[in-house]
Formats: C-alpha cells, sequence, structure tokens
C-alpha cells in the first residue's frame, strides 16, 4: 500500500481507524445526513424506541432463543454450542432487525418508498414484508445470477406486493445489485429510503445497521449468563457484509476475554480464486461508499467473488471487520463451500435445524473453534437464518432426487434462466 | 511557457469569457472502445472545437454512471484499459493544444498511489481531476497531493447540496466547479434539468471559480440553453452514443453541433 492509506480519521465519526467514512456522489450527502439525524434522533426517542421493541416482540417474535446443541456439540470436540436463533424470526433471518429499524426511520423521514439490494433474497424479504407492513412502497434489486438460485426467496417478495428487478450488469450478484440500487437512490432520494442491508456502505450505515442488530449481542450476553452462569469463550457467526456478525460481537466486544470469530467465504478454495475471502486475499480500498478490505487488482478494479452461498457473495465486507481484523480484536477464516455444506448436512441431521448455506459456514467454524478450544469451552455461533430458500440448491450438491415432487419443478423452474 | 495545471484551466475559461461564451467541455472514457481509438475520438472531439476534455478513467463499478458510459468503461476495461492508458490519452489530448483533466473515481486513484498518480498526470500534460464519488471530507489527502503538482481538485455540487456545503466545496476546488444539475445518473436527457439554473445561481453567491454544469446535455439547442448562464456546458454520454453510432466522424459531427449551440448561445 501507498501512502494513500494514510487518511488515518480515526476519530471522526463514521470511521474505524482508516476505514469507513463516506466515499459518495454528492448528491447522496444531504440524504446521508439526513438519515444520520433521524438516527439519532429516533434511537433517543422512547416513542421511537417502543414502537420498534414492540415489533421486535411481537411481529418478530423476539428474545430467540439460545439453543444448545448437544448433538452438533459432539462433532465441535465436545465444546459447549449454543446457537442463537435468529432463523426463528420472522421472515427467517436476522435481517428483520435492521429492516424493522429503518422502515420507522424511513416513515420517521416522510419517504413513501423503500429500496434494497439482496443477494440471498433474505434482506429483500425483509425488506418488502416491512414495506407491507408499513404501507410503503418497495422496490428490490437482485443479481440475475442470485434470483435463480434463490428463486424462493424472489416469490415470496412478489406475493409481499414488492417489485423485483432482476440485474444483469457485472457478475450480476450482491455487488451489482448494490450498484443498482445506489443509482436508483441517487434519483429518487427525496421519497425514497434506501434500506442497506449490511454493515457496509457509507456512514452511518455501518454504525446503524449494527445497533439495529445489537439486540442480538444484548439478549445472547443475558441468555448465557443465564445458562452458565458465565460469559462464553468465543462468540461466533458467518460474515458476508458482516451484519449478524456485528449484531452478534457488539455484545462482547469490550469483554477481552471473548474471542470474536467471523467465518467468510472461501468459495471453492482461495487458492482457486474464486471465493468471497475478503480477509485471505482481498487489500484495503474503497468500494460502495466506504473503505474497507476489498477483493480487486493491482488498477483498484474489483474482481468478482464466488460463493455458493448468494448472501456471502460479495467482494467487500463491514469496514469495522477490517478494523477489527487489523487491530486483532475479531480474527476471520475463510470456510470453502464443500466444508460449508458437510456442516449444513451435520446440522440439519444432528439437530433437526436446515440452516441457511450462509449460517454453515459459521457453523463449520465452529466445527474447527470447538476443536481448538477444546470440550469445556462455551460458544455461541449466530444461527443467522433457515435453509428453505436454500434446499433446491442442497438437493442438487447432495444429489437428493426430487423430480417427481414440487421442489423438483422448482429447480427446474430455477434452473431454466 | 511553463502553465501549472490549475492556471491552463484559469486561461482557457478567462478567454472564454473575453469571447462572451461558455466553454464546450467534452468526456470520453480512456481506452473506448480500444486505446487507439479513444485517441482517435478524442482528438476529433478537440477538432470539433471542444475547448476541454475529461479523459474517464474506466472503473468497475462506475455508480454515478447510467447504462450508456457503464457499457463503454466495461467495454475499455474488456479492452484492457489501465491508468496507463488514461495517461496516453491524456497527452494525445494535451499535443492538441486542448486542456485535459481526468474523471476518475476514487478506488483506482487510491490503489495507484495518490502522489504517483498526480505526479504522473501532471507528467503527462493534465490540468486536473474530477473525482465523483470523492466527498470533501475524505478529500484532504488528494487535495494536498493535487496541490503539490499544482494539479486542480475538482469537486461536485448537487441541487441537494446546502448552502453550507456549497460554500465548503468551493472552498477546497480548483479550476472550475461541476454542477451536476439532475438528481441522478449520467445520461442523456429529452429536457435539460430546471434544477441546474437555480444551482448555478447558488454557488454564485459562493465563488468566483467559473462553473460548469454537467448531466443529461446531448445536443446543440441543450448546450446553448446552458451556455447563457453557466461558465461551461459538460457532455458525456452523449458522445460515447456518437462515437457507437458514428465513430470519429460522428464524434467530430456532434462536437461541432455543441460548439455551435454554445457559440450562438449569448
Ligand atoms: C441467513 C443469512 N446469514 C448471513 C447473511 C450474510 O449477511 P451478513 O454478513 O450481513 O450477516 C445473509 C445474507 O443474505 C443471510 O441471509
Amino acid at each position: 500500500m501507498s501512502t494513500t492509506q494514510a487518511n488515518l480519521q480515526g476519530d471522526l465519526p463514521g470511521h474505524y481507524g482508516p476505514y469507513g467514512g463516506r466515499f459518495v456522489p454528492e448528491a447522496l450527502t444531504s440524504a446521508l445526513d439526513q438519515l444520520d439525524a433521524a438516527f439519532r434522533a429516533g434511537v433517543a426517542d422512547p416513542e421511537f424506541i417502543s414502537r420498534l421493541v414492540d415489533l421486535e416482540r411481537d411481529y418478530t417474535g423476539r428474545p430467540s432463543p439460545l439453543t444448545r446443541a448437544r448433538r452438533f456439540g459432539e462433532h465441535c470436540a465436545g465444546a459447549r454450542i449454543y446457537f442463537k436463533r435468529e432463523d426463528l424470526n420472522h421472515t427467517g433471518s436476522h435481517k428483520i432487525n435492521n429492516v424493522l429499524g429503518q422502515a420507522l426511520l424511513a416513515q420517521r423521514m416522510g419517504k413513501t418508498r423503500i429500496i434494497a439490494e439482496t443477494g440471498a433474497g433474505q434482506h429483500g424479504v425483509a425488506t418488502a414484508t416491512a414495506a407491507a407492513l408499513l404501507g410503503l412502497q418497495c422496490t428490490v434489486y437482485m443479481g440475475a445470477e442470485d434470483t435463480r438460485r434463490q428463486a424462493l426467496n424472489v416469490a415470496r417478495m412478489k406475493i409481499l406486493g414488492a417489485e423485483v428487478v432482476s440485474v444483469a450488469t457485472g457478475n450480476m450478484t450482491l455487488k451489482d445489485a448494490i450498484n443498482e440500487a445506489m443509482r436508483d437512490w441517487v434519483a429518487s432520494v427525496d421519497s425514497t429510503h434506501y434500506v442497506l442491508g449490511t454493515v457496509t456502505g457509507p456512514a452511518p450505515f455501518p454504525e446503524m445497521v449494527r445497533h439495529f442488530h445489537s439486540v442480538i449481542g444484548r439478549e445472547s450476553r443475558e441468555q448465557i449468563f443465564a445458562v452458565e452462569g458465565r460469559l462464553p469463550d468465543a462468540v461466533a457467526a458467518c460474515v458476508g457484509g458482516g451484519s449478524n456478525a456485528m449484531g452478534l460481537f457488539s455484545g462482547f466486544i469490550d469483554d477481552a476475554n471473548v474471542q470474536l470469530r467471523g467465518y467468510e467465504a472461501g468459495g471453492e478454495g482461495v487458492e482457486t480464486g474464486r471465493h468471497a475471502a475478503r480477509f485471505a486475499a482481498g487489500t484495503p480500498g474503497v468500494l460502495h461508499g466506504a473503505r474497507t478490505y476489498v477483493m480487486q487488482d493491482e488498477w483498484g478494479q474489483t474482481v468478482p467473488s464466488h460463493s455458493i452461498s448468494a448472501g456471502l457473495d460479495y467482494p467487500g465486507v463491514g469496514p469495522e471487520h477490517a478494523w477489527l481484523h487489523d487491530t486483532g480484536r475479531a480474527i476471520y477464516e475463510s470456510v470453502n463451500d464443500s466444508e460449508a455444506m458437510d456442516a449444513f448436512a451435520l446440522c440439519s441431521r444432528t439437530e433437526g435445524i436446515i440452516p441457511a448455506i450462509e449460517t454453515a459456514h459459521g457453523l463449520a467454524g465452529v466445527i474447527r473453534l470447538g476443536k481448538e478450544l477444546g470440550p469445556d469451552s462455551v460458544i455461541i455461533l449466530n444461527l443467522s437464518g433457515r435453509g428453505d430458500k436454500d434446499v433446491a440448491t442442497a438437493a442438487r450438491w447432495f444429489g437428493i432426487e426430487l423430480e417427481h415432487s414440487e421442489f423438483g419443478a422448482s429447480i427446474e423452474l430455477s434452473e431454466g434462466r | 511557457m511553463n502553465h501549472t495545471g490549475v492556471d491552463l484551466i484559469g486561461s482557457v475559461f478567462a478567454q472564454a469569457k473575453s469571447e462572451n461564451r461558455a466553454l464546450l467541455i467534452g468526456y470520453l472514457p480512456a481506452g473506448f472502445p480500444t486505446l487507439g481509438e479513444s485517441v482517435a475520438l478524442v482528438e476529433a472531439m478537440c477538432d470539433g472545437g471542444v475547448d476541454l476534455i475529461e479523459v474517464g478513467l474506466p472503473y468497475s463499478d462506475p455508480l454515478m454512471d447510467g447504462p450508456v458510459i457503464q457499457q463503454a468503461v466495461d467495454q475499455a476495461l474488456g479492452n484492457g484499459a489501465t491508468p496507463q492508458s488514461v495517461l496516453t490519452v491524456v497527452k494525445a489530448v494535451a499535443n492538441r493544444g486542448v486542456v485535459p483533466v481526468v474523471m476518475s473515481y476514487w478506488n483506482p486513484i487510491e490503489q495507484f498511489g495518490i502522489d504517483a498518480f498526480a505526479h504522473e498526470l501532471q507528467q503527462a500534460g493534465g490540468a486536473g481531476v474530477i473525482t465523483p464519488d470523492l466527498t470533501i471530507e475524505e478529500g484532504q489527502p488528494w487535495i494536498a497531493a493535487a496541490g503539490g503538482q499544482d494539479l486542480a481538485p475538482i469537486f461536485l455540487v448537487a441541487p441537494s447540496s446546502t448552502n453550507e456545503r456549497i460554500s465548503r466545496i468551493c472552498q477546497v476546488t480548483q479550476g472550475f466547479v461541476y454542477a451536476a444539475s439532475t438528481m441522478g445518473v449520467t445520461g442523456a436527457r429529452d429536457r435539460v434539468s430546471n434544477l441546474a439554473p437555480e444551482l448555478v445561481a447558488r454557488v454564485r453567491a459562493s465563488t468566483d471559480l467559473p462553473i460548469a454544469v454537467g448531466l443529461g446535455v446531448s445536443n446543440g439547442a441543450q448546450a446553448a440553453e446552458i451556455a447563457k448562464y453557466a461558465d461551461g456546458v459538460i457532455v458525456g454520454s452523449a458522445f460515447v452514443t456518437a462515437a457507437n453510432a458514428g465513430g470519429v466522424a460522428g464524434v467530430r459531427e456532434l462536437a461541432r453541433e455543441l460548439a455551435g449551440g454554445v457559440h450562438r448561445a449569448r
């Protein structure tokens, strides 16, 4: 790296050491300022807080349980493994936590339309859901490759009344969906709020999205004290943009003895170049409004990512993760497609929980982590989502015959594109 | 004479002012469709009467650009465009006696190394750099690096910018202020944004720098309309479209039409 990394504005809001910040067209800065102000006012307003808390309880179904995974734990060297059950939230993943917060802010700002990008479709479904609930218009941008592999979620969004725009530029995945959502937003910012789905993007998004997911960490902390009477040795999560990880980490970040572990997608193997391992193979750069670790070539052109998991298939990562990585506070490893799919099967068969393929990367990480920390260790994994959306992909991976079933039809439908 | 980049930009605007007309500014990405062809295309712009040329540095994720420019930069990248291609095109423009500036998203400059980029651009005859996704808050290191080479750091203002922001942007901008007239991405539009005159008036209240208006201009009539009140008219997507449809001749012809609009406006 050159002198260009010297923009060490760590003390400015929205920065994490040299990471984060705001690299956006001028046309968006006033909207980001407005959002920043609305966010700070909202989270200090008892009425806003109680609306959000009520929705979390009565609509999402919070608190989500903390489930001891005994049989899965046997495969983690007998470590005491707990799953934070974000898969049980309404819409099936952690994504709803952030979306409800931002949708309420959109209303507070008087906006009548919300837009979102989505990879796995979970964030898109959550956004379409909140739009239906609050009576907002909704457009979701999704890479054409992802509309194919997450066809079930495309149907869910449409049923919920959202417009789904299939993005056929670039690699046709999450990165390209974000580009299109940003382009929409530049032109529609008066009426529209962009509900960014993870802890990436320009300030205040990383801080705000973390805030709305911090309920995961707060609940986990209370719950683990209730059952174990102590802090865990480690908390772990898969890392796409990094929102489910930041939500969990935030509850333990000040406890120096609690290790923070993140698992990114190793795809077909970091050595093959077909992966989404930003920390293993990326370098600091600017993408989608923030400085962070980016998969890029020597000229700063973004390099396409690859993962069996649409939600982890992204060449950037949240800027706070970049800083946690550099400072050593959190440790990030990559998990290949096949290791993740093994963990997907193991979790299904030992716990009766079919996880999202994103989550399966975290599960594979926890198998390694249990072996590293030993049988007496206590580990919490963020079980970020359920695997319904991934049944077609998994059936294909495991060679499960579904030709004469309804799922068979949906596989053919999704392969037809 | 040994002009600095900032002086060069100042003198072309001064010259146009003395002729009581606005400056015509044209954009094309370097390496589009190939490096050799892009040199010929910018030369055609020069011959057709463009006064200042924005040489685009192709980037994989151009958030501010509509489909026309997206496709052009994809094509350029596919044909191997790099920052070196940009420097080659900049030299070609300078050799024609026309002032070149670079238009680049931030990451490629950061990866090149900001001091190295400023130095090499200055050596190639470049006069400044337009950075559409670099906010002034993040821009301090670049402003210093550009200043070290007397290159103009050119920032954008938008209809949504507050007067307070416009004033801060004008304090760090040199050469000219880029007024993005539309809330939206690049691309030709049927009508020029009605937000532009108000924006230009607000910028005038903040600065004596020349003000150039861009986004959506595609023909001589639109150029003439803007040239009535702005110091410069910026045309991008329309040149890409002209290159796609008519190559060198198409670009030269569009440049002539736009130059005609700018010259007869006042
Ligand atoms: C279930 C699930 N987990 C994890 C992710 C990855 O996102 P993040 O890293 O922001 O939690 C996604 C994204 O689509 C998801 O659907």
